[in-house]
């Protein structure tokens, strides 16, 4: 494996786990913040899809 | 980078629409009921429990979330009403919506890290993938937390979402490792990884003081986690199809 193939892949690998926290942070915000606007909006959702919720 | 995004985010707003179907005919019923009883406008083996230890379970229900008086903090937790009205009804199609795309989007960047070790997903696998998304995201963090209907006594917010957190990624490590691994001892790691935060334990329960029906309140877990494999695995297929629709990536 030489140089440009091994930047390449770490570019792939550094997308993908920006790609990853995009996901984590979406599911984050309707699963687990706290906020009071928020929770009273996911309320329903977060008790189907087994998040903790209040 | 973008394809990735946007496959994900389709498969997300199509699986989010089935669960919101899905929930709206098998779930809500369950949470728009168990909420009369949480209010105290239905009352679990009616006449004997009296209105003041109905209104000490209620209380006792949010601990130290709330300390207003029963009928308010029914207001309080269910801002969007206590009714399934078109608005809460909205809202639930919005954040589910909200939660698969995330799911999805997790789901694309964890096949394509796959891709780039050298493991193809079509759409069998797809589905297969969806099936442990479920697992990890909603099956075995339910193992120790159980789906709880409103009105359930719970312990510390806080540290059920760590444990929650903990498990859904102790699940996604546990079972790459066991599916993946190359050799005996990386998929026996796996499966020891897999049951850590079981045999750590779940910040569980310390009494029982559920207002609903257990009937109820089964019937609520048994449909959530339907729902929730059914969406899944839907995802699954959705993200894995979808993101190969194009030869460009």
């Amino acid at each position: 494996m030489n140089l440009t193939q091994t930047s390449a892949r770490s570019t792939v690998l550094a997308q993908t786990l920006f790609v990853a926290l995009v996901g984590l942070t979406l599911v984050f915000a309707a699963g687990f913040a706290q906020s009071h606007a928020l929770h009273d909006a996911a309320h329903d959702m977060r008790h189907s899809t087994g998040f903790p919720c209040h | 980078m973008r394809h990735m995004l946007s496959s994900a985010v389709f498969a997300g707003f199509a699986a989010g629409l089935l669960c919101a179907l899905l929930q709206y005919l098998l779930v809500q019923p369950n949470i728009v009921l168990a909420e009369r009883y949480e209010a105290g406008e239905l009352v679990h083996f009616q006449g004997i429990a009296s209105p003041e230890e109905r209104a000490a379970t209620s209380h006792a229900a949010h601990g130290a979330h709330d300390t207003a008086a029963p009928v308010e903090e029914a207001g309080h937790d269910h801002g969007a009403g206590a009714e399934a009205g078109a608005y809460r009804q909205a809202l639930t199609v919005l954040f589910a919506v909200l939660t698969y795309c995330g799911y999805g989007i997790v789901l694309v960047a964890g096949m394509n890290l796959a891709e780039q070790v050298g493991i193809k997903i079509g759409l069998s696998q797809g589905i297969l993938w969806g099936l442990v998304g479920f697992m990890a995201f909603q099956m075995m963090p339910a193992l120790g937390l159980q789906p709880d209907l409103p009105g359930t006594p719970t312990t510390d917010l806080y540290a059920r979402q760590i444990w929650w957190a903990a498990t859904a990624a102790a699940t996604v490590a546990g079972l790459w490792f066991a599916a993946y691994g190359t050799g005996l001892w990386q998929r026996a790691a796996g499966i020891v990884v897999l049951t850590a935060p079981h045999i750590w334990g779940a910040p569980g329960l310390s009494s029982f003081g559920g207002i609903a029906p257990p009937e109820l309140a089964a019937s609520f877990a048994a449909r959530s986690l339907a729902v929730g494999m059914i969406t899944w695995a839907a995802l699954g297929g959705l993200v894995a199809t979808l993101w190969h629709s194009e030869p460009a990536k």
